[in-house]
């Protein structure tokens, strides 16, 4: 499969510029961190964006020289010889404002204030988002990506850069994604939002200043949105009706292995990740709908770049049928669209993991880009 | 040029810059063909996920679906050619396709290896089910499920309402004129709504 883009680096890039959010609030300045792996061609035109879901972040590859288990989240698709090619790409992650990993979010300090942003950070939008990639692609030089790709929810960011900046993207690779969310999306992001809101270490989101996290809520949260990440037969096959102790012990102490699982997932998931971010990152996946509750095919004729759209067989919380939506406003607008259908076991996490059909459909295309954009 | 003897005689009816639709379009070899000679627009459709990648491969479009659960992501004519190229024999609900190949294209193409072809019949007739390098299967593993002749295609049109504006048969790559039912080992249709 090739091997890793090896050492990397986090950089950190400082805007003055105020961003105005789509919801009316404006940023006076911010900070954004980013990866880049492999080399922008003379011609600036090989540069790919990758947009992360719900808990990403900008470390995509390789990993960090004092920290050897660092390997970045999508390390298994992008590397030298892998489908996402950083021999041939120059291959661009960040960190999404709100964020929790470096980028300003709730918990950076707010320079007006000397303390944590936390309840006044703004509420953000994949707008808003876009808007500020756009601005790190200034700053790095990049006129135009060769690709935007992203899973879930940065599946939507591809998709909105068609719309917001549409001769600014060649290609757009949206992976286990789709236009806008279902009632049923929304109504699971409502739970783990009401998980976090409703525990009393929460305090309106200001949480720091009284040196407390509401791990509880926010591990509640994260036990329901893993659920609905794996398929019904992945847990099956995973764990069954398997017993810690082997024996039922008639109380509520974890017996079954699922529910070991899902507790060391929530407790790990809650020592790492910030509340607030949970809640804004789930707030943007329910308002992004390019058409405003109107037509997606009207909302679509914007764009100008070509798509591939994926979805996975067993993926029910961002279903094919989602996909499905995504592909037909891009067919009625005549845009060059592929879609594929990956047999995969794993539910939505199967964006994630290595699958050989998946990463040929993936490489095949990016292959095809790539000598477009070096011919 | 492309190996296959229909996609010529498909070209052929095809006009400059045309927007295509291609049903079971295998590697996408035959759009790419057309894109090479007619300059089309168009879209494969095939379920297979080998093909799903030739195709990309290819730099044809094509969508990942089931011909059989119907082209519910296509529009009322949106397309100028609606194609089935060798893949009509294997579709399992033949009536309602060709319907929806007529609602989603203004015309449509079919080509299907011909039963009615002398060597089918003779191999029927010497006891055993046809296998050929049209029909390359054993009856035990063979995808196809609808075989016909072109009387059998003819009629099935003039029950539906389908009307046949065009046909080319041949054999080897070379038309046939006579008796086609009897010496044409592949068929090709050109049709549209009837009145």
């Amino acid at each position: 499969m090739g091997n890793s883009v090896g050492i990397v680096r986090a950089e950190r890039a400082s805007f003055d510029e105020p961003l105005a959010f789509r919801s009316g609030a404006v940023l006076p300045r911010y900070e954004l961190v980013y990866e880049t792996y492999g080399k922008l061609n003379s011609d600036r035109s090989n540069a790919i964006l990758i947009c992360h879901a719900l808990s990403g972040h900008h470390h995509v590859a390789g990993v960090y020289a004092d920290a050897p288990k660092s390997l970045g989240w999508w390390d298994n698709m992008v590397g030298p010889g892998k489908p996402i090619d950083t021999d041939k790409f120059f291959v661009v992650g960040m960190n999404n404002l709100g964020g929790c990993h470096g980028s300003t979010g709730p918990s950076s300090i707010d320079p007006e204030t000397g303390k944590p942003y936390g309840s006044r950070f703004p509420v953000i939008t994949v707008e808003d988002w876009v808007e500020s990639q756009a601005r790190l692609a200034d700053y790095l030089g990049i006129g135009r990506f060769a690709a935007v790709i992203g899973g879930s929810l940065g599946g939507m960011q591809a998709l909105q850069w068609s719309l917001a900046y549409p001769d600014r993207v060649r290609h757009v690779l949206a992976i286990a994604s789709a236009p806008r969310l279902t009632a049923q999306n929304i109504a699971f992001n409502d739970v783990a939002r009401n998980a976090i809101l409703t525990d009393p270490d929460f305090h309106g989101g200001d949480y720091y200043q009284h040196g407390v996290v509401p791990t509880r809520g926010l591990r509640l949260a994260r036990m329901l949105g893993h659920i609905t990440y794996l398929s019904d037969d992945a847990m099956a096959d995973k764990f069954g009706r398997e017993l810690k102790s082997g024996q039922y012990n008639y109380g509520y102490e974890v017996e079954f292995q699922i529910e070991s699982y899902l507790r060391y997932q929530g407790d790990k998931f809650a020592g790492l990740f910030d509340a607030n971010t949970y809640l804004l990152m789930t707030k943007a996946l329910d308002y992004f709908d390019p058409a405003n509750g109107g037509d997606l095919n009207s909302a679509f004729a914007k764009a100008r770049a070509d798509f591939l759209v994926i979805s996975f067989t067993t993926d029910w919380r961002f279903s094919p049928q989602r996909s499905r939506e995504i592909v037909r406003p891009l067919l009625h607008n005549g845009r060059r669209v592929s879609y594929a259908e990956i047999a995969s076991a794993h539910g939505h996490d199967s964006f994630l993991m290595e699958h050989p059909h998946y990463f040929d459909v993936v490489r095949a295309y990016l292959d095809n880009v790539n000598q477009e954009v070096s011919a | 040029m492309s190996d296959r003897p229909d996609f010529a005689a498909i070209a052929a009816w095809i006009p400059e810059g045309a927007s295509v639709l291609d049903l079971g379009c295998g590697d996408g070899s035959l759009l790419r063909y057309l894109k090479d000679t007619r300059s089309v627009r168009g879209y494969g459709v095939e379920i297979s996920d080998r093909d799903i990648v030739s195709c990309i491969a290819n730099n044809v479009n094509v969508i990942q679906n089931d011909l059989d659960a119907g082209l519910a992501d296509f529009e009322d004519g949106s397309f100028d050619f609606v194609i089935l190229s060798q893949t009509l024999q294997a579709i399992r609900h033949t009536e309602p396709l060709m319907q929806e190949m007529l609602r989603v294209g203004r015309e449509g193409i079919v080509s299907f290896p011909n039963f009615g072809y002398w060597k089918n019949r003779m191999q029927v007739l010497m006891g055993n089910m046809p296998v050929s390098s049209e029909l390359p299967f054993q009856w035990y593993n063979t995808p196809n499920v609808h075989l016909c002749t072109l009387n059998d295609f003819e009629e099935f049109c003039r029950t539906y309402c389908i009307s046949v504006t065009a046909r080319s048969v041949m054999t080897a790559g070379h038309e046939v004129g006579f008796l086609p039912n009897l010496f044409g080992s592949t068929a090709v249709y050109r049709f549209q709504r009837g009145i």
